[in-house]
């Protein structure tokens, strides 16, 4: 069993569902980035989504376009992603996703990709713009289910296509939660949860869903109805409310806290 | 872990035609590296487009508006005065430039909005930069009577203002995209998270034979009326196929419509990128010249990157070629060493654009420019009775406040 399907048995055995939180790796600085992401590790985030900041982040709204340029601005590569997951690594056994773009990927190279981030202990990669007609020339060389392709289905997705998503699917699924970029809103719970139940006729690997969620009554409503909540664009916002905040870190810490809370 | 069908089945090496596979790769170039919001509706426009592609009555009412409402063809003109200036190898100048609102971009934004069209779409949006394909877009938009909006990079919009002003007044809505460098890569930036957005009711008209796939396939064959023409015309007026192809090289769509036709022809082609400052000072726009493998705002290609896969900006004194990405069936043709890809600094492409104002009586889009300088170049060192066919793309009008900025610097 991997990291990701051990924490989703723990959770099920404690009737909780999962805090997936996202932030830019690196944003504001890495220093501070490193000290903000333990703090979601030590405040209950049950699945850490680290990013790797992007040129031209074409998938994203405004507030992760700006932490991603932050984080580039600072120096942030993907090297340093990986470095940041092996040292937290050492304290913590939270599933650590990557979440990228191809591009930085494909510069990085690969095999070389897949054998580095195995060895920071990150337990898989979600890359936005690799659908699964691509994936292929990610994944091939892959040898065993320690690392997960997290796959995305979006509300244009059709059934016949859900269904190829979701028997390809490990770790968990990302279901978006609306047609639009990171960071818009309106929910609508209902549309949610029957996008979620077609999901889950075709497998049973956990669906968590994600865009658009930043309070924690959003958490609890889809706690209701999914297996977990991403939250991105709220951490990032409070991230940019406080840069200049020597308690940054333990305000994210509260924050995470509240979202865990609503998933109980 | 389990992997499905996702392989790449393509062998690279094999040959230059017949490209893309189902998958839309071009080789190993191509495919669609887009968000999963995206996927449905680019599979759905890969359906329409090979459903109308190949439909008789869908070619015959474009065939009807690139004709009659586009001024299709265009001449195909010896520009005697140019070549006698070169004192080589005759020029002969593909007149795109004569089109209605004056560039190439117009066989493509009446091929796609007719599609949107088809398919029942009543909103288009489009990136720009140089504002041809803006405007080009706005015109087919006001014509089949759609809603249009326009994502333009602030930069592009100071620098190509007249375009600006001719979108509004075609009734399309001009978006500033203010992030990165202002320029075209930014504005497509833009237009691809608004189509995220909008997708189930808005069409995206890409402008270039970029993005993901279909689009490169389609908007080759929407352009490749560009070289049918020139192959009819040039049999007709000198009895044979010309001996060269030239064709500036932005996203490529141009130098495409041009080439493909001839792509099995014993014919030499070249495409002219920019050099913006000079290659040497990283300021440039030279994709194929000077970039490496990587994926783009929907394909994978050749780009201009830095180590770690982050984009770099581009320069050019033109804004049609200040791109940083180029189509992928470009990227295979690098490869294959079918098409010669050559880079042209601002400094050249603005001598050519006097010469050929002074020369001919015809002010060309800087763009142009660029083809025209290669041109030249090839014409001095070949035989009078060597025929270069240069791709006029578009006409100047649009760039005489940044050109005579420039003279002004
Ligand atoms: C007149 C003209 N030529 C060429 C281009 C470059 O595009 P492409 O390489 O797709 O032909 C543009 C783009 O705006 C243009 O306006």
């Amino acid at each position: 069993m991997n990291r990701i399907e051990e924490k989703f048995k723990t959770l099920k055995d404690k009737k909780e569902k999962a805090l997936v939180g996202f932030v830019t790796a690196g944003d504001p600085d890495p220093e501070t980035s490193e000290s903000i992401v333990t703090a979601m590790c030590e405040n209950g985030v049950d699945i850490l989504e680290l990013g790797v900041p992007f040129s031209d982040p074409t998938a994203d709204g405004p507030v992760i376009q700006r932490s991603s340029a932050r984080a580039l601005k600072a120096g942030m590569r993907l090297a340093g992603v990986l470095e940041i997951t092996r040292r937290l690594r050492k304290s913590s056994e939270v599933p650590i996703i990557l979440f990228s773009y191809y591009n930085p990927i494909m510069a990085y190279g690969v095999d070389r990709f897949y054998k580095d981030s195995l060895s920071a202990g990150a337990d898989g990669v979600l890359v936005v713009d690799l659908p699964p007609e691509e994936s292929g020339e990610l994944t091939s060389g892959w040898k065993d289910d320690k690392f997960c392709l997290i796959r995305l289905a979006a509300p244009t997705t059709p059934e016949d296509r859900m269904r190829m998503i979701a028997q390809n699917a490990s770790g968990f699924l990302y279901m978006v939660s609306m047609t639009g970029v990171t960071g818009s809103g309106g929910l609508d719970t209902t549309e949610i949860g029957d996008y979620v139940e077609k999901l889950k006729r075709f497998t049973d690997v956990p669906v968590c869903v994600g865009f658009g969620i930043s309070t924690p009554s959003d958490v609890a409503a889809i706690s209701a109805i999914a297996d977990g909540v991403v939250i991105g664009s709220a951490f990032e916002r409070t991230i940019e409310e406080n840069i200049e905040n020597p308690d940054i870190a333990s305000i994210i810490g509260k924050q995470t806290q509240a979202y865990k809370d609503a998933t109980r | 872990m389990s992997e499905n069908r996702a392989q790449n089945t393509q062998k690279p090496g094999t040959n230059i035609f017949g490209w893309p596979d189902q998958m839309g790769h071009f080789g190993t170039y191509g495919g669609r590296y887009v968000a999963e919001t995206l996927m449905p509706a680019l599979l759905e426009l890969d359906t329409a487009y090979r459903k109308y592609v190949l439909d008789e009555s869908f070619q015959k009412e474009l065939y009807g508006l690139l004709k009659d409402f586009a001024g299709r063809p265009t001449p195909l003109y010896h520009a005697e005065r140019l070549s006698k200036k070169t004192a080589g190898g005759a020029i002969y100048l593909k007149r795109e430039d004569l089109l209605h609102t004056g560039a190439h971009k117009i066989n493509n934004t009446l091929g796609q909005s007719l599609l949107a069209k088809h398919m029942g779409k009543t909103k288009v949006i489009a990136e720009t930069g140089a504002g041809q394909h803006g405007v080009a877009t706005a015109t087919a938009a006001a014509f089949f009577g759609m809603e249009c909006k326009i994502f333009m990079g602030t930069e592009d919009i100071r620098r190509q203002a007249p375009n600006v002003n001719r979108m509004k007044l075609l009734g399309a809505e001009v978006i500033p995209v203010e992030s990165g460098t202002g320029t075209l890569k930014d504005a497509m930036n833009e237009a691809m998270r608004y189509w995220v957005s909008t997708v189930r009711d808005t069409f995206y008209v890409i402008g270039s034979v970029a993005g993901p796939h279909p689009y490169p396939a389609m908007v080759r064959d929407f352009q490749k009326v560009i070289g049918e023409e020139t192959r009819r015309q040039a049999t007709e007026q000198i009895g044979r196929l010309p001996d060269h192809l030239v064709a500036c090289v932005g996203g490529g769509s141009n130098a495409m419509g041009l080439f493909y036709p001839f792509l099995n022809e014993s014919i030499r082609m070249t495409g002219a990128e920019a050099a913006g400052r000079g290659i040497e000072t990283g300021k440039h726009a030279a994709t194929l010249c000077a970039g490496t493998l990587g994926v783009l705002h929907g394909s994978k290609s050749y780009l201009l990157q830095d180590e770690y896969g982050q984009i770099k900006e581009a320069h050019s004194v033109s804004a049609g070629l200040d791109y940083p990405g180029v189509g992928p069936e470009h990227s295979l043709f690098k490869d294959f060493g079918r098409v010669e890809y050559v880079s042209i600094t601002d400094s050249r492409a603005l001598e050519a654009f006097e010469v050929l104002c002074r020369t001919e009586g015809i002010i060309p889009a800087l763009e142009s420019a660029h083809a025209l300088a290669a041109a030249m170049d090839i014409a001095a060192n070949t035989p009078a009775d060597y025929v270069i066919v240069v791709n006029l793309s578009g006409r100047g009008d649009k760039d005489l406040g940044i050109v005579e900025e420039v003279a002004g610097a």
